[in-house]
């Protein structure tokens, strides 16, 4: 089973989902195509004096009581509950033995401020030179070295050979499921276990994006704030979650029994050197991002009949959106909508819970909708499928992942392997 | 498979900038390091000269950056033009190891000065305000891993793809198996793969002094640190190679310095029977009968007391030859680590002087790698 450039036919077998909308794949696509907002309040921490006080946030079971969760944790139980729900739909890697290497897509994790602010309060002199080596007890390698979630991840599940840990920033998921689909193509892997997870809300991240002007700072309507491509956007929304998926090459799960749910046909990046945080003014950059994944899968532009697009809801990334897809496609743009309108932006793991949002969307032959759609932006002509979800006729989908720091990163994923 | 040549290398390090300081290092290393004892006692770095950054960047994109995006982007410079590839970018993939970026550990510490006074129930809405009204917003952009990356597309126009692993040795390793197999199996003509590490931050020492593995007191060489607790001295190294098809180096006139002749990475729990000794001897396994009796060895252990016995348990036990320690010349870079021994295993190749080394890195937590460099 070889593909159009004769390498072996890259087939998803397991799905995993953790995001705003809920716990599990069943339960993330009910809430997506109800389109039904994830976006909430910020109640784990005070959020006096943030400019923007709500996000996609995960309530985890045993923070129910009010418990502390730190951002390293946060990510690995996201990531260990979609590897668990994709591990078991897959029928692959029981008793903790992957049979192939595990990637993961992350932010780069930090000791917060939470637990400097108690170093400090702890040392002699509230300076670093006095903090150093006197860490709270709990800040082992693994919460603190960006080695520890791959190495706690790939001793849990078994997985072998050296576990790549990544970060594209938004482009990371797609990033992640193209090294996996490289090792598979390249002979390195039979199977790859990809998990993305993302766990920074925290009140310093929150300052970061706000400083750069890229949130939404619609603090008195949450749920509404998240609005790709409506005239009133006005930044993103952070959120946080993870997906996995179970890749493999289409022979193996075929000789295993396994039933493919969709398979990956190609990838396709460009980097942006015109500004660290703007695309190229012409789009061209986006453009070849989304020919050379079109031209990787073996398909024309006509061949795509959805976008599942970036559509971040900041004034920039969703006008350039629209034009670049205007450049590939021309006169026929497939309709394109954004699962951000909904679970906002799980930056290192938005990639991947879109491929899988995008394979669901093939199962069920029906659009997710674009929430928050009401005032049509003049620059932006595009069937967004506004509000509410469709039924369509979906073979294969573009997922689009454009990064902070240029990085341009598609995929093209579809129900059969040509 | 396709081969593989190093054909630009971009070094600097505490021992200066460019190929000859670093060759005469090789050459003799008895000179010893480069050291700073004082600025972060008690605990030793090995420094970054005063680096002319400016004949690299623009001004414009200087300003953007701290030290660590500055040096990586300065050395991705500097292997390209020794590649004579600056031109050539946009058909160059880019595979950069990164950690994280500098906080601003003056603004974190005039906060832990001024948070003293305030009441518990305020110190969250406390904090947001202060960190709100001092942080640079452009800083934001200087820490995030990927945005060195980011920095070389803007300055270098190094496009064709971009991808940042993350992780210490283990991704600076993984960053150059990578960057190798997509060349050797004909996915790419160049890969341009490096990292870089500033040594002078506390808030890194912060940090990895929460896993306890800076190395405290009085510099001593790596293999004699392990009686007294062992631990690594951080350095400044920036490593960037120019990964290049023998076919299209030769096409276009390049001179190789070595052929990269395989790279293997492992990461054992180290615990149990799953030992990194027994990690590495597989990867060694795969290298078949390419090494030769008398390779030179070249390891980046650090001197964090378990992983070093481990990995020269490990070099003597598979009848390898006495092991040069690369952080006893330029100290502990994580990420550009692993890149810096290989840069500096192609400059002996290509100077006649060491035909063969093998490249070994044991993370000083987790992560095996073992690397092949050849004379062409």
């Amino acid at each position: 089973m070889k593909d159009h450039r004769g390498r072996p036919v890259v087939a998803v077998t397991g799905l995993g989902l953790v995001s705003p909308l809920g716990f599990g794949v069943v339960d993330n696509w009910a809430a997506l195509v109800a389109g039904r907002s994830g976006v909430r309040p910020i109640t784990r921490f005070d959020t006096a004096n943030l400019k923007t006080s709500f996000a996609g946030t995960v309530m985890l079971p045993e923070e129910a009581g009010g418990r502390f969760v730190r951002s390293a944790d946060r990510m690995h139980r996201y990531a260990e509950m979609a590897a668990d729900e994709a591990l078991a739909m897959a029928g692959l890697g029981g008793k903790g033995g992957f049979p192939g290497p595990l990637v993961l897509g992350m932010p780069p994790i930090e000791i917060e401020m939470a637990d400097r602010v108690a170093a400090a309060a702890r040392a002699n002199t509230p300076t670093y030179p006095a903090m150093v080596g006197m860490p709270p007890e709990e800040m082992r390698r693994d919460r603190t070295l960006l080695v520890g979630p791959p190495a706690r991840l790939a001793a849990q599940y078994g997985t072998r050979g050296a576990p790549l840990a990544l970060s594209t920033a938004c482009a990371t998921g797609v990033t992640a499921i193209q090294f996996a689909m490289e090792a598979i193509w390249y002979g390195e892997a039979e199977a790859v276990l990809c998990i993305c997870t993302e766990a920074s809300i925290t009140p310093e991240s929150l300052i970061r994006f706000s400083l750069l002007q890229a949130l939404s700072t619609r603090n008195d309507s949450p749920e509404t704030a998240s609005r790709p491509f409506d005239a009133t956007r006005d930044g993103f929304v952070m959120a946080e979650g993870a997906a996995c998926l179970v890749l493999e090459s289409a022979a193996h799960a075929k000789a295993r029994g396994a039933r493919p749910l969709g398979y990956v046909l190609g990838g396709g990046e460009f980097a942006d050197g015109f500004h660290r945080t703007r695309s190229n003014p012409d789009g061209s950059t986006i453009v070849t991002a989304m020919r050379r994944a079109l031209d990787d899968a073996g398909v024309t532009p006509e061949q795509i009949d959805y976008v599942n697009a970036h559509g971040t809801s900041t004034p920039e990334n969703d006008k350039m959106e629209c034009l670049g897809m205007q450049t590939v496609f021309g006169a026929r743009v497939p309709p394109a909508s954004s699962n951000k309108s909904m679970i906002g932006h799980s930056i290192s793991a938005s990639g991947a819970i879109e491929a899988v949002f995008s394979l669901l969307t093939i199962r069920d032959q029906k659009l997710p909708p674009t929430i928050n759609y009401h005032n049509p932006d003049p620059a932006i002509v595009l069937d967004v499928v506004p509000n509410v979800a469709r039924d369509a006729r979906v073979e294969r989908v573009l997922s689009n992942s454009f990064g902070f720091g240029g990085q341009n990163s598609c995929l093209v994923l579809a129900a059969s392997p040509v | 498979m396709r081969e593989v040549w190093i054909t630009g290398i971009g070094l600097a390090t505490s021992l200066g900038e460019g190929l000859a300081p670093h060759l005469a290092a090789l050459r003799d290393p008895a000179a010893g390091p480069v050291l700073d004892e004082t600025s972060f006692a008690p605990w030793s770095i090995h420094p970054l000269p005063s680096l002319p950054f400016e004949s690299q960047i623009p001004r414009r994109d200087f300003r953007q950056m701290e030290t660590w995006q500055r040096l990586g982007s300065f050395t991705a410079g500097l292997a390209l033009d020794s590649a004579g590839a600056k031109t050539l970018g946009a058909g160059i993939d880019l595979i950069v190891a990164a950690g994280g970026g500098e906080r601003d550990t003056a603004l974190d510490e005039a906060i832990f000065a001024d948070m003293a006074g305030v009441p518990a129930a305020e110190l969250g809405g406390w904090l947001n305000q202060r960190v709100m009204a001092g942080l640079r917003p452009t800083l934001f952009l200087a820490q995030l891993p990927n945005l060195l990356a980011g920095s070389i597309t803007m300055v270098h126009g190094v496009a064709r793809s971009s991808r940042t692993l993350m992780g210490g040795e283990a991704a600076a390793a993984d960053a150059l198996r990578l960057g190798m197999a997509k060349i050797a199996l004909g996915g790419g003509e160049m890969a341009l793969v490096g990292g870089a590490t500033s040594p002078a931050r506390w808030d890194d020492l912060f940090t990895y002094g929460c896993g306890g593995l800076p190395w405290r007191g009085p510099w001593q060489p790596v293999a004699e640190r392990g009686a007294n607790g062992g631990g690594f001295c951080l350095g400044g190294i920036g490593a960037f190679l120019l990964l290049e098809e023998a076919g299209h180096a030769r096409a276009r006139g390049a001179t190789p310095f070595a052929r990269l002749t395989q790279v293997a990475t492992s990461m054992a729990t180290r615990q149990g029977a799953d030992t990194a000794e027994a990690s590495a001897a597989v990867l060694l396994g795969q290298f078949g009968g390419r090494l030769r009796p008398g390779a030179a060895v070249f390891s980046t252990a650090t001197g964090v007391t378990e992983a070093m016995a481990a990995e020269t348990a490990f070099l003597a036990g598979a009848g390898l030859g006495q092991p040069l320690f690369i952080g006893d010349l330029l100290g502990h870079g994580a990420e550009a680590s692993f890149a810096a021994a290989v840069a500096l295993a192609a400059l002996l190749a290509q100077a006649g002087e060491a035909p063969q080394t093998l490249v070994s890195g044991f993370g000083p937590w987790r992560g095996e790698a073992l690397a092949l460099v050849e004379a062409v």
